[in-house]
This record gives C-alpha cells, structure tokens and sequence, in this order.
C-alpha cells in the first residue's frame, strides 16, 4: 500500500496535526515505506488466529462504586495553558 | 575504598549500613560527577538540592537504624517518569515545562526505600527511537567513543539512563521499554538492563507510549543491583489496571549460581542475516558458558520471529496514535493559538511533536482508520499471537532463552538517522519479548574488535525474574565483563 500526498493530507488531519503542503511529499513517501516494510505481515496466515490484545491473562478487577480520588481542581489545573475559574479554557466552539 | 561513585549499589548499602559513609558524602560525589559530566546530555534536569534534602534524611534514618531497602541510593529517574513537582517532559517540546502534582507508582517505591533523586535522564522523544536522537534536548554521547574518539549514541530510548550508569552518574537508573528500549541501551553501554514481565512493574504516572508494551525496568551496573532495583519497583498497583497481583519475591536471594539441570534454548531465527561475526562467537560463548555451568542446550524454532517488528511497528503506533491524543494544548503542555479550537490543536501537535513521533501517530491514524483497521491493526495483533505462541512452545522444551541483545554494536550519532528503517532493526532481537510480555535482561559478556560492549540477552517465562536473574548471573560471572569507558568527558 502506496500512501499518496492525498491520503497524507487526510491521515493528518484525522490526527489533528498541522502539515503544510511542502511537507506531504515526504511525509507520504515515509509514511509509504514504513507501510511496506509491515506488508510482510500479508504472508502469514491467520485464518482462525483470535487477535491478541493483552500479552498477560487477565480478567478486569471490580471494585466499589464510590468515590475513591480526587478534590483538588488546582492541581489538575495547575499546567493549564489557559484557564479560567475552575474550568480549562478554550476557543470559542460553538456560535 | 574505590571512588564513592564507582560502588555498586550492593557495595554502596554496606559501606552505608557499615557508617563508612554517609548517605549525603555518597550523594554529594554524584551530585559532582554529574556536574562535571554535561558533555554526555545524559541528564535533562539536574536536582541537587532535593538529592541532599533526601540524603540527610536517608542519613537520618540510617542513624535510627530505620534504614529502607535503598536508604542513600542516589539514582537518575528515565524523564518519561512523572516526579511530583519537578519538571517532566518525556523530551518532547510538547509538554512544555509540565510539573506533575503527583508521583509515578515506580519513582514512589523508591523513594519509599530511601533512595535519592539526582535528576532526570534524558530519552527519545515519548521513548520512540533506538539511540536517543530523537529528544527535544538533543542527542545523549555514550561514554564508550569509537575509533579516533568518535562519538557513538548510548541506544535508545533510555539512552540517558544506559550512559548515566555507565559513566556512573547514579548508581543506578530507571528505564522503560517498549521494544528494546532498556535492553539495546544497556548492551551498547556495557550495563545490566532488566525489561519484567508485563504488569510486574506499574505504569501509573509513566508518560504512555504503547500502553499494551510499556514496562519500567532498571539499568544497573550488575546483575546483584538490577535483582536490588527490581525488588522496589515491582509491585501490584490498584492505579493500574494491568498490574499484576502476586507477590513481589527477594530477587537477590535467587543468584545462587546454581543452574544444574536448567534447560537452556537456543532460537534459530534469531541467527540473522549479515550478523558481525563477533556477536555470533558471542552467542556460542555463552552457550559454553552456560553448558560449563551444568545448563542442558536445547535448540528451539520460533518460526514468526521475523513478523514481530513489522506487526510491532502497526502496534505500537496505533497505540502511541491514541494515547497521544491527549496533547492538544487544553489540559497541559504547551498551546500554539489558531483560528479555531481544531485550527488550536493541529497547530499545538505540529509544534509541539518531533518527526519521528508524527511519523508513528500518522502509521498509527491510518492502520485504525476506517477501512484499513482490519487489514493492518486486526492482523498485526493475530501475529502477536502466533508470536506469543511460539514462545509457549519453546518453553515446552526449555526453562529459560539465549540471544544476542543488538545485531551491532554502538554506531556513530547520525549514522542511522536517515534511514528509519534501518533504525527500527535494532530492536529485531528485543521486540518479540514485549508483544508476548515475556521479560528479559540484557548483560555485557564481550567486546567486538573495536572495543564496544555487547549484551547477550536472557529471555524467561512470565513472572520468570528470579530464574533469568540466577542466569544472568552466571552469564555475568562467566563473562567476567569489568571494563569501563575512559572518563573523556569529566570537565
């Protein structure tokens, strides 16, 4: 799979990080070797294979609902670019 | 009594324990060490006046005979650890001058056992590189140079942490690894580097990468202090829901030196294609080694080893992909202002990452994006299994697994920077490890014919620690591997 300047241009913004038009050239050729380099993944025959998404057997713990944490907005506050009262602040989102 | 820097941590707690020295002497003498050391970029933050404060509170307890398990320890903390009140940036431009209100579950234990912060280690950005080029703070100078004093890099990510320990800037160092990252910085640095078993170790307050990889471990002179590190580190948390709950044994206890009868496997794929041919006499040397020491040799096939670092390279940036969307210039970090909020966002991202780690959110965006999910991510984790599989298979016939760490040894700073590709097969020996969770330890056994340490790695069984650390001790013993870097870089 061959990632063209288009399909750059839209991975880009699905992450929400600026690229100007100068850098999709590149971009699509890293990208597109990085994606070649995994394609060999197409070799190997899955068929039946249940996908592996925790390397250690686990079964999720329960636990009381109840508050266990938290009462200190000014410490989740404190490395706020921009706050205001108790809240985050950020552009206007909605007209 | 050899330079106060130049103890191991074993040596160290009994000179401490012993009143021979105190804990802020011990301190003190890092404290310059590190000072005089800048030439190396190991440490990104440098805490003097804290590391005293918690010496002479170390030497408070020591005197009360109250002393923790690592009292008057001074140690550099991996700058991917969050340390309450003392800035932590994981290098990445985009967490600006982030001080956390809280404490990594890991840096607390230690702390908890009296050991002493010098400061923060420098890294790859969000731990994504393989020679610690890719840090906002620039590049890390491993103290080992190459022909004509050419300068080489220390492995990555946790480059700070391997050339720290190795220039003994610490005692000791904590490290993480997602694909190689504590075990291909401590082989190219001639140090001791311990990847556990997935969940031993928490991962609350650990700037994520990849969340279903990441472990912390320890980068240690020796095997006695990784056994020391580790008995601190690990440990369940409720604050981390893939901590595993068991017992956290005494490693030291297990480096009997005893392996009689321990069934050693020897993996064929691992014997790679254009492999200098020191690190294959290597390979060969500990398997003598071990067979001296009463080990059996079994050979063993893990038939999807080539797939692992092309499914990791899906993996890992899918994963990085989403837990790095919580950089978007609102809660933390620093902001870049646009037109509007999303305008906000790409503009703070595109400042605020590095190449390498755009590259890796946009291969992760794309392998979950609709259309390619199944094709790219689906597959990758079907792989992971087969992976893990096959080390399930191979420990049917074998206790414990030797490889080498690195295909090379340390190469020269940008050597390897144009090329990403060739960059990412670096970790071709280590990757399989942290998709199957399995852990391993890398420890110096030999020189290639410049001179340049090289690791043999040990991979065990889940929650296998105490067997791989008794291995590698005898590794270590045999190998006899004392050399250290020639102090260049002192100013």
């Amino acid at each position: 799979m061959s990632v063209d300047e288009k399909m750059a241009r839209r991975i880009a913004t699905l992450a929400r990080i600026g690229v100007s038009d100068a850098q999709l050239p590149d971009l699509a050729k890293e990208l597109s070797a990085i994606l070649g380099f995994v394609e060999q993944l197409s070799e190997v025959d899955t068929t039946g294979v249940k996908p592996l998404t925790s390397a250690v057997e686990t079964t999720m713990r329960l636990r009381t609902d109840e508050v266990s944490d938290g009462g200190y907005p000014e410490d989740i506050l404190k490395n706020a670019p921009e706050k205001d009262d108790e809240y985050f602040a950020v552009p206007k989102v909605v007209e | 009594m050899s330079a106060l820097t130049d103890l191991t941590i074993a040596q160290a707690r009994k000179a401490l324990s012993d009143k021979e020295i105190t804990a802020r002497e011990l301190t003190e003498a890092h404290i310059a060490r590190v000072e005089a050391s800048s030439a190396l970029n190991a440490y990104v933050l440098e805490t003097p006046e804290q590391a005293l404060q918690m010496a002479d509170a170390s030497d408070a307890r020591l005197a009360k005979g109250e002393a923790g398990k690592l009292e008057g320890i001074p140690l550099g903390v991996k700058d991917l650890f969050c340390t309450k009140d003392v800035r932590t940036t994981a290098c990445s431009n985009i967490l600006g001058d982030f001080i956390p209100t809280y404490e990594s579950t890991v840096t607390s234990h230690l702390w908890a056992d009296g050991a002493v912060m010098l400061g923060k280690l420098n890294n790859d950005e969000f731990a994504m590189g393989s020679s610690n080029e890719t840090s906002r703070f620039g590049p890390v100078v491993n103290p080992w140079r190459g022909p004509n004093a050419q300068q080489l890099v220390p492995g990555g990510s946790s480059g700070g942490s391997s050339a720290a320990v190795a220039a003994r800037l610490g005692l000791a160092a904590t490290a993480t690894d997602t694909g190689g990252s504590i075990r291909q910085p401590a082989a190219f640095t001639g140090t001791v580097g311990l990847k556990p078993t997935y969940g031993r170790c928490s991962r609350w307050g650990i700037v994520a990468f990849a969340s279903s990889l990441d472990q912390a471990g320890p980068i240690t002179q020796n095997v006695q202090d990784a056994a020391i590190m580790l008995e601190s580190m690990a440990g369940f948390d409720r604050k981390d829901t893939t901590s595993v709950e068991r017992p956290v044994p005494h490693y030291e206890a297990a480096l009997t030196g005893d392996i009689r009868g321990l069934r050693v496997g020897i993996p064929a794929e691992y014997r790679v294609d254009n492999m200098p041919s020191e690190i294959e006499a290597l390979w060969q040397q500990g398997i003598d080694w071990l067979k001296q020491a009463g080990a059996e040799i079994v050979d063993v096939r893990l038939p999807h080893t080539k797939y692992a670092l092309p499914a990791y390279y899906i993996i890992a940036p899918a994963e990085a992909s989403s837990n790095l969307a919580r950089y978007d210039g609102v809660r933390y970090g620093v902001r870049e202002n646009g037109q509007d909020i999303d305008d906000m966002y790409a503009k703070t991202r595109a400042a605020g990452f590095g190449d390498e780690v755009v590259r890796r959110i946009m291969v992760g965006t794309y392998a979950l994006s609709a259309g390619y999910y199944d094709a790219y991510y689906v597959k990758a984790l079907q792989v992971r299994r087969l992976i893990a599989d096959d080390f399930a298979k191979a420990y049917e016939k074998c206790d414990v697994l030797l490889t080498p760490t690195t295909p090379s040894a340390a190469f020269a700073i940008g050597e390897q920077t144009e090329d990403m590709l060739q960059m990412y097969l670096n970790d071709v020996f280590t990757v399989t490890v942290n998709l199957a969770g399995l852990p391993g330890i890398s420890v110096p056994a030999g020189m290639d014919a410049q001179g340049l340490p090289l690791g043999l790695q040990l991979i065990g069984k889940a929650f296998g620690e105490e067997e791989l650390l008794r291995v590698a001790g005898v590794i270590e013993s045999a190998a006899g591997f004392n050399a250290k870097a020639d102090d260049w870089w002192s100013a």
